[in-house]
């Protein structure tokens, strides 16, 4: 297979085997479009992946991810993997994770949810993962894949 | 299971064995009450009532409840009494209100409320409603009432005829009956379907549903009839509510086809979903189904102030 056009980046994360389709998701959840250290992000879509025949793969340089970013991929992209870089190495290397509990990262598409009206900290249990749905702690609302893109 | 101190949010917080503890400790407490008069269990315990959102059934029982255990009550019945009209927070409401009491009901128009004051209260918090979620304390004076009168639950063919999309009170029921071994009708308008996701945790659990618009239909093969208001204010769009107003109409003609044993359930108020013919029938319960929260909610508010 050809060497993939994307230069290497020296510090930062490589975000691999995201569905194809979706690293535009991955960039706008993680707020990439505006990242402020100066550094570059670069989008390969639709390339040939042996796992998942085509993905997506974001490079973002000089920024490692927070546990809730991790889990915020882990809802769009749930194949990925998470690639630390450190003078060109990869250092670290794990796949992303649903967790049994999502808090602070996802709002409630119930529009009579308490979560919009008072300060809190949602909460969500995923009860599936394939098909993704998880329930609002505090309405008790189901929401499907759908839905909680919209609200990440 | 500890029940002192613990919060009384969702039927999904209970299991069978918590369900059929309460349903036994209400029909204890009902029966010393019919002995004695009156109780001494709950003497100097204050039930505050925070009702954000009118309700004359559940207020009162909740109050009638705690006075019958000897305790005292406080509270407002509309939020435009309190300082949430000042724009006081939920937060702040409950964190001065259990300064004042040694538990807290609270009925409020948005879905999770109740939750959210169960976390900032240290003492127990009962959901007297939160929007379109929760009624759990209905869901058990409605268990209680069915066990009442026969004897079981096991083996019982229910329907649950109306609003099944808006309606707390027919999802609590419902979840709750997915413990025990009964066949359900889910009898509704078109648009007042109930919400996919309940049906689909009820099949998941094993229990037979049977869905349609036809009551005359399936009138016939049911013990229990659960009829529910089409409630015009959980309509976002007046239209709407306007297409499916009147849809169903219990009268004698309609029970015709039912059996004798055949009871009809409300948890009130009701509009014209019920004709008040229905009311000297045998079939009707709905009476009855009201003095039974009394019960119940003494068994509640009793255990969750660990004083029975």
């Amino acid at each position: 297979m050809p060497e993939l056009k994307v230069s290497a980046i020296r510090e930062g994360t490589v975000i691999d085997h995201i569905p194809a389709g979706k690293g535009l998701k991955v960039i706008e959840i993680l707020k990439l479009g505006k990242l402020s250290n100066g550094g570059a992000v670069l989008l390969a879509i639709n390339v040939p992946s042996k796992k998942l025949g085509r993905k997506d793969i974001v490079k973002v340089e000089g920024k490692f991810l927070s546990e809730e970013e991790v889990n915020k991929i882990a809802l769009v992209a749930p194949t990925a993997t998470v690639n630390i870089i450190r003078d060109y190495k990869v250092v670290e290397k794990f796949k992303v994770e649903i967790p049994d509990v999502i808090e602070g990262i996802l709002r409630c598409a119930n529009p009579n949810c308490i979560t919009h009206y008072e300060y809190v900290t949602t909460k969500f249990y995923v009860i599936s993962r394939e098909p993704l749905k998880v329930r609002c702690h505090y309405c008790e609302r189901t929401m499907e894949e759908e839905e909680i893109l919209a609200n990440l | 299971m500890e029940w002192t101190g613990r919060d009384v949010i969702s039927i999904r917080d209970f299991s069978k064995e918590d369900i059929e503890f309460v349903l036994l400790t209400a029909e204890r407490l009902e029966r010393e009450l019919k002995e004695k008069g009156h109780l001494e269990y709950a003497k100097g315990k204050i039930l505050a009532t925070l009702f954000f959102e009118p309700s004359t059934r559940t207020r009162l029982s909740f109050e009638s409840a705690m006075h019958r255990l000897g305790g005292s009550v406080i509270g407002f019945a509309e939020a435009s009494t309190s300082s949430v009209k000042k724009g006081e927070s939920l937060r702040d409401t409950i964190k001065t209100v259990e300064q004042y009491s040694d538990v807290i009901v609270i009925r409020h128009p948005k879905e999770g409320a109740a939750r959210l004051a169960a976390e900032v209260a240290e003492i127990p918090v009962i959901n007297a409603g939160d929007g379109s979620n929760q009624h759990p304390t209905q869901t058990l004076l409605d268990l209680y009432t069915i066990k009442k009168e026969f004897g079981r639950i096991d083996g019982l063919k229910i329907g649950l005829l109306g609003d099944l999309k808006y309606g707390r009170t027919v999802h609590s029921l419902a979840e709750a009956l997915a413990f025990y071994d009964i066949e359900l009708y889910l009898i509704s308008p078109e648009m007042l379907r109930m919400p996919k996701h309940i049906v689909e945790e009820l099949k998941e659990r094993g229990v037979k549903v049977y869905e349609t618009s036809d009551l005359e239909a399936v009138i016939g093969e049911l013990d229990v009839l659960y009829v529910t208001r089409i409630q015009r204010e959980r309509f976002p769009d007046e239209q709407e509510y306007l297409k499916v107003k009147g849809s169903y109409q219990v009268n004698c003609k309609v029970l015709e086809k039912a059996k004798e044993e055949l009871r009809v359930m409300h948890p009130l108020p009701r509009v014209d979903e019920i004709h008040p013919e229905v009311d000297k029938t045998k079939h009707a319960i709905y009476f009855r189904q009201v003095f039974n929260g009394v019960p119940v909610r003494m068994a509640l508010l009793g255990l969750v102030l660990g004083v029975i």
